[in-house]
């Protein structure tokens, strides 16, 4: 495990970095164990620190959630059962609390806040495309995870809050979804295509655009989206001063970002593009952590070697000195099992190899680099998340 | 139920990370090597799918990358265009000017629109009968639904226009089960199994279109047969170390790290297994499940795309 140096050295292990900062954003692509990770080291703050600390996931797998106690909860923060540490037979200095985040539920709360009146607000509710859109609308997922992160961050109510990240289609889209939605709001495109509902005095028929539009979609589509707009630019000069705000928190010294990987060329590659993206765009990378990392004996070349010969040689070990009757099997049996043995290893330390030439490929950049070692199973309590916070934590 | 290969049009989604482009150019790959004209479409212009056939960039405009092969990457600019002059026959479309990004920017604020353009397209080319078999690399899970049912969505939103005109035939491509399937691509783990269950779930209840198969990659082979994993526990334990120590003479040294890692995997296919047989329990026993090897060597270039089309034959029992 690299990075577990001295005093010397600054932001040494995720347990400096977590007593330093107050977000922690979690990135990486999907399937690499990103949720987990963020619930594991959050667990860690919260029983090593005297810290209240959030979770706040996206998706979180079941286990996970009932592990977290999440069952059945959205929006709404949840402390985490102390008891669900005592029984892993931990005391914990702090507090853990966890959320999901529920996009539909915040965009409405989102409107709530914004809309100028009460009548601005149930129209915009109640629009056919607003709830259509809600689930969906440009990267929604990825603005309202911010939104609700500042929101979160504003209230006070937590020292550390550990945020795992919607999957994305572009990796870095979450950043700047503030950003965009501001600019789609403002934009002179959006201008222009109300611009004609606004005032009827314009004919429509006389534009190229809408002649096109009009064939395509049908005028009472395009008038629907129109009036959609119209009421939601009501609420144009929250978002955008929000999504400013926003945007400068995400690059507040308080702020980390935390790329979580699986040792596999895909994901690899959108860590290697994260890192590259975070850098670039001067967000602090506070640290890379891989999971699912296979165990180092596998690399061992001596180990390799016998593996080989043992396949070769299986049918004369199996046949020699009664090894078969001592073990109670048959010679055949026994040498199936020496070659299964054997076969799996070399296939493995392949594997290993394949992943220790990716991790060499990923490791210059952050400070921190931690492992997490495959574990044959999931995590059902607290208990399996600490013991997994544990590798990673100092 | 139809034959997998004898459908016109097959979708193939699943989560992120599963290695949904890996099983659509293998079903692909098996489709043309068996004589059918084929064309596979990347949805997400990721550019991953021409790594799996070791080619150029695939775009919009099809081309041949095997025989009988052909691919190409969906682009809704250009498919809309080819829809506007194939449709409207008029020079107007000429004249819009910045329709592209007029059409770009109602597409990311109206559901549905840039969905109906993708599956537009893919429909046409079933109904013009360009190609024996279709394959999508479509949507991830979270968002292949949406796909799927866009001729609905508009249905609903849009009430007069061409594109509602296009609904109905679309509709009836995609709700025929002799011609249109999906297929689920999931791993033996918690997540993509979750996320498996309710996506057929969702298929079932807001479109039309019929589940043909579920894929499970990456399975581990199973080490031990019958009786074998007995042996090996006794080898690897500490009652008859003789055995043990008599193998490590022979091979010039230590053989732990060999038993930890045979542990390792049994210890693996186990914790999968469990997952397998949630999946396998909860999906309509009608629905094959094929079950593809984890790759060892390569998980991706060409080796690897003939390596599962070799598997999905071997499943498909061809």
């Amino acid at each position: 495990m690299a990075g577990r140096g001295g005093p010397e050295m600054r932001a040494e292990s995720l347990e400096a970095l977590f007593s330093s900062k107050e977000i922690i954003i979690a990135c990486g692509s999907g399937g690499v164990g990103k949720t987990t990770t963020a619930a594991a080291a959050g667990a860690m703050a919260a029983v090593r620190h005297r810290a209240k600390v959030l979770v706040v996931t996206v998706d979180p797998a079941r286990r996970l959630a009932n592990a977290l106690g999440l069952d059945g909860f959205g929006n709404e923060e949840k402390r985490v059962d102390p008891d669900a540490f005592k029984s892993a037979g931990v005391k914990p200095r702090g507090e853990l609390w966890a959320a999901m985040l529920d996009t539909k539920q915040s965009w409405d709360d989102l409107v709530h806040r914004h809309a100028p009146d009460a009548d601005t607000e149930r129209r915009i509710l109640s629009n056919p495309l607003y709830q259509n859109i809600s689930g969906k609308f440009v990267q929604s997922h990825d603005y309202i995870a911010m939104e609700r992160l500042y929101e979160i961050h504003s209230s006070g109510n937590y020292d550390l809050i550990v945020v795992d990240t919607p999957p994305t289609r572009n990796a870095i889209d979450f950043i700047e979804a503030p950003r965009r939605m501001a600019e789609f709001f403002s934009s002179k495109l959006l201008r222009l295509l109300i611009a004609p509902y606004r005032s009827r005095m314009i004919n429509l028929a006389s534009r190229p655009f809408y002649q096109v539009a009009d064939r395509v979609l049908g005028s009472q589509f395009l008038q629907d989206i129109a009036e959609f707009f119209i009421l939601f630019q009501t609420m144009y000069g929250g978002f955008v001063e929000r999504a400013t705000a926003v945007e400068r928190l995400l690059r507040d010294q308080r702020t980390t970002f935390v790329v979580v990987s699986t040792l596999e060329a895909a994901p690899v590659r959108e860590a290697e593009f994260f890192i590259q993206a975070l850098t670039a765009k001067r967000f602090h990378l506070g640290a890379l952590v891989l999971n699912k990392v296979l165990p180092d004996y596998l690399l061992d070349q001596g180990a390799d070697e016998r593996a080989a010969r043992l396949c070769d040689e299986a049918a004369e070990i199996a046949g020699a000195d009664d090894l078969a009757a001592t073990l109670g099997t048959e010679e055949e049996q026994l040498r199936r099992v020496l070659v299964e043995v054997a076969t799996n290893f070399r296939n493995f330390a392949m594997v290993a190899r394949r992943e220790g030439a990716l991790r060499r490929e990923l490791q210059a950049r952050p400070e921190v680099v931690a492992s997490v070692p495959e574990f044959a199973g999931d995590i059902h309590d607290v208990g399996g998340l600490l013991r997994l916070g544990e590798r990673i934590w100092s | 139920v139809a034959d997998l290969l004898d459908r016109r049009l097959v979708f193939v989604t699943g989560k992120g990370g599963v290695g949904k482009t890996t099983i659509a150019a293998a079903l692909a790959w098996l489709a043309a090597d068996r004589g059918k004209k084929t064309l596979v479409c990347e949805i997400d212009a990721k550019g991953d799918l021409s790594s799996f056939y070791e080619t150029g960039p695939t775009r919009f405009e099809e081309r041949e990358v095997a025989p009988r092969l052909w691919a190409m990457s969906m682009d809704t600019e250009a498919s809309l265009k080819q829809y506007l002059s194939l449709q409207l026959k008029i020079p107007l479309v000429a004249k819009v000017g910045p329709l592209a990004k007029m059409f770009d920017f109602v597409a990311s604020a109206a559901p549905g629109v840039k969905e109906i353009v993708t599956v537009g397209k893919l429909c046409w080319e079933v109904k013009e009968r360009h190609y024996d078999l279709i394959v999508v690399d479509a949507s991830a899970s979270g968002h292949i639904v949406s796909q799927l049912a866009a001729p609905q969505a508009i249905n609903q939103l849009v009430q007069v226009g061409l594109v509602r005109q296009q609904t109905g035939w679309m509709l009836d491509i995609l709700g025929d089960a002799a011609t249109t399937g999906l297929v689920v691509v999931a791993t033996p783990a918690e997540m993509p199994v979750n996320e498996t269950l309710e996506l057929t779930e969702r298929v079932r209840e807001e479109t039309n279109v019929d589940l043909a198969a579920v894929v499970v990659n990456r399975v581990l082979p199973e080490l031990f047969g019958r009786g074998e994993e007995e042996v090996f526990g006794r080898l690897e334990g500490d009652s008859d170390p003789a055995v043990r120590q008599a193998v490590e003479a022979r091979l010039g040294g230590p053989v732990g790290p060999l038993l930890e890692a045979a542990r390792l995997t049994v210890r693996m296919r186990r914790a999968r297994t469990e997952y397998l047989e949630r999946l396998r329990n909860a999906i309509d026993p009608g629905i094959p499940m094929l079950y593809m090897p984890y790759l060892f060597f390569k998980a991706h270039g060409l080796r690897a795309t003939r390596q599962i089309a070799d598997a999905l034959s071997a499943e498909l029992g061809y």
